[in-house]
């Protein structure tokens, strides 16, 4: 039996398999939020050294992580577009950028709700943080871009080729950054607690998982009302049934 | 119609890029004033106490050289795609990136060279030493040439943009920090007493993976822009 691979690739069919798929993944990511929380709220035991601060990265470490898969994505679905010229591909790429800001944003927030009593201060220079926030700049940057074309097809191709160009000088800035860092002082407080208790691993990767959910259940749903603009011409939306009312 | 070499073609794009410039001499002179005046503002703002100055003149001058040449790269494509010469230049069956990379070091020569040839003497207003001069030039020579280069990119996609040039900072300036970072290291580091070697050994590096990649990308910008 031929499989088509590329069924999905299609607006029109992905628009309803989206459709399908969101009440499930919100549901799954619901429910992982709730176990995650509770494991870390009431399982996971107070730090030795970090008292009951530490318990922020359960939302720290999975936004920072989220964020940065996130651009990465973004960046593949961009080149995917931009390279094969799929309809599909360009609006995921726009799709998948407003959720990366706000874990990029998330991951500044709770980390420096973190820094604040654990360093003393809100804010470091710290290698991972600037990079963290350059990042965020450039998530703006491209959603800044694709805002200001008014074309929706220059809009998709320009910034697919911002978020190719950034992709390829986000390890340069990281490394940069690093560098930098080094050299102006030595490394700041580390994270080196002896290996994690086994709630806390637990309480983290629940929190990866429903974060990981979140996003895919809000980016289709984003996708699914860009799709619905880009093809309000097209015959098959106008035989939906959430349209023809 | 004879046919020029690519070299040939790099060189009249120059050129004519440069002509034009002389007969807009206000143009360059702006983005030039705005940078002795940004670089300026700086001790009426933090104090005048020597010390702090001095470790700070590499930073400022770097700051004010990618904020100046922001403000001029918005003109390096508009004038062509208004009157119609980008489209024609376009058209032409040279290679695109060729003339691309030659606006990129007309815009260098008009906006870049004159900051470099100023920085020295807005350094001695900092007070800094004769070799952290040296480096600074030295940096700035290396790194200047690559905000012209990566910026094309951003003056390529924000093309005919309303608000065109505060979303090219948007877009250009978080890709042009590690220069910002290894040319201002350089000159921390020999006032240090440390090498320079590795700071502008990687501005070096940096310049000519820009010189590679940033003509190519920047013509598929251009197409994007104009199709």
């Amino acid at each position: 039996m031929a499989i088509n691979w590329f069924k999905y690739a299609a607006p029109a069919t992905f628009y309803g398999l989206a459709g399908k798929l969101i009440p499930w993944l919100a549901v799954a990511s619901a429910m992982l939020f709730a176990i995650g929380l509770y494991i870390g709220f009431a399982v996971a035991p107070v730090d030795a050294q970090q008292g009951e601060f530490y318990r922020i990265i359960f939302i720290h470490v999975p936004a920072s992580i989220l964020s940065m898969f996130l651009y990465m994505i973004m960046a593949g679905y961009a080149a995917l577009g931009l390279i094969f010229n799929t309809r599909l591909s360009a609006m995921m790429a726009s799709a998948i950028a407003p959720t990366g800001a706000l874990f990029a944003f998330i991951s500044l927030w709770t980390g420096a709700l973190w820094g604040k009593p654990m360093w003393g201060v809100w804010w470091l220079w710290d290698a991972r943080m600037t990079s963290e926030l350059i990042l965020l700049f450039l998530y703006l940057g491209f959603i800044a871009l694709h805002a200001s074309i008014d074309d929706p097809r220059r809009a998709d191709r320009a910034s697919a080729l911002l978020a190719i160009v950034g992709s390829v000088n986000v390890p340069i800035i990281y490394f940069s950054v690093k560098w930098w860092n080094t050299l102006h002082q030595g490394s700041t407080i580390k994270f080196t607690g002896s290996s994690m208790h086994i709630a806390m691993q637990q309480a983290m990767f629940t929190m990866m998982a429903a974060c990981w959910l979140y996003a895919m259940a809000v980016v289709f749903a984003r996708v699914r009302t860009i799709i619905l603009e880009r093809e309000r011409n097209t015959t098959w939306v106008g035989e939906l049934s959430e349209v023809k009312q | 119609m004879k046919k020029s070499t690519m070299f040939g073609l790099l060189m009249l794009v120059v050129r004519r890029d440069l002509i034009l410039a002389m007969r807009r001499r206000a143009d360059v002179l702006t983005t030039l004033i705005f940078f002795v005046m940004v670089v300026s503002l700086f001790p009426l703002g933090v104090g005048p106490e020597m010390a702090m100055l001095r470790k700070m003149a590499p930073g400022v001058l770097w700051v004010a050289a990618l904020l100046s040449s922001m403000l001029s790269l918005g003109r390096l494509f508009s004038a062509d795609y208004l009157d119609g010469t980008l489209e024609q230049m376009m058209l032409a069956p040279q290679s695109l990136s060729m003339l691309v990379l030659g606006k990129m070091a007309a815009h260098w020569v008009v906006s870049g060279f004159p900051l470099v040839l100023m920085a020295p003497v807005l350094g001695l207003q900092f007070d800094m030493t004769g070799e952290a001069l040296v480096v600074l030039i030295i940096g700035l020579l290396l790194g200047t040439p690559i905000l012209s280069m990566v910026g094309a990119i951003g003056a390529a996609l924000t093309l005919g943009l309303r608000g065109g040039g505060v979303l090219l900072s948007l877009l250009v300036l978080p890709l042009c920090i590690p220069v910002l970072i290894f040319a201002t290291g350089a000159v921390d580091a020999v006032t240090s007493g440390l090498n320079i070697t590795a700071h502008l050994s990687l501005l070096g590096a940096f310049f000519v993976m820009a010189l590679v990649f940033t003509p190519w990308v920047t013509a598929q910008a251009l197409r994007i822009s104009m199709e």
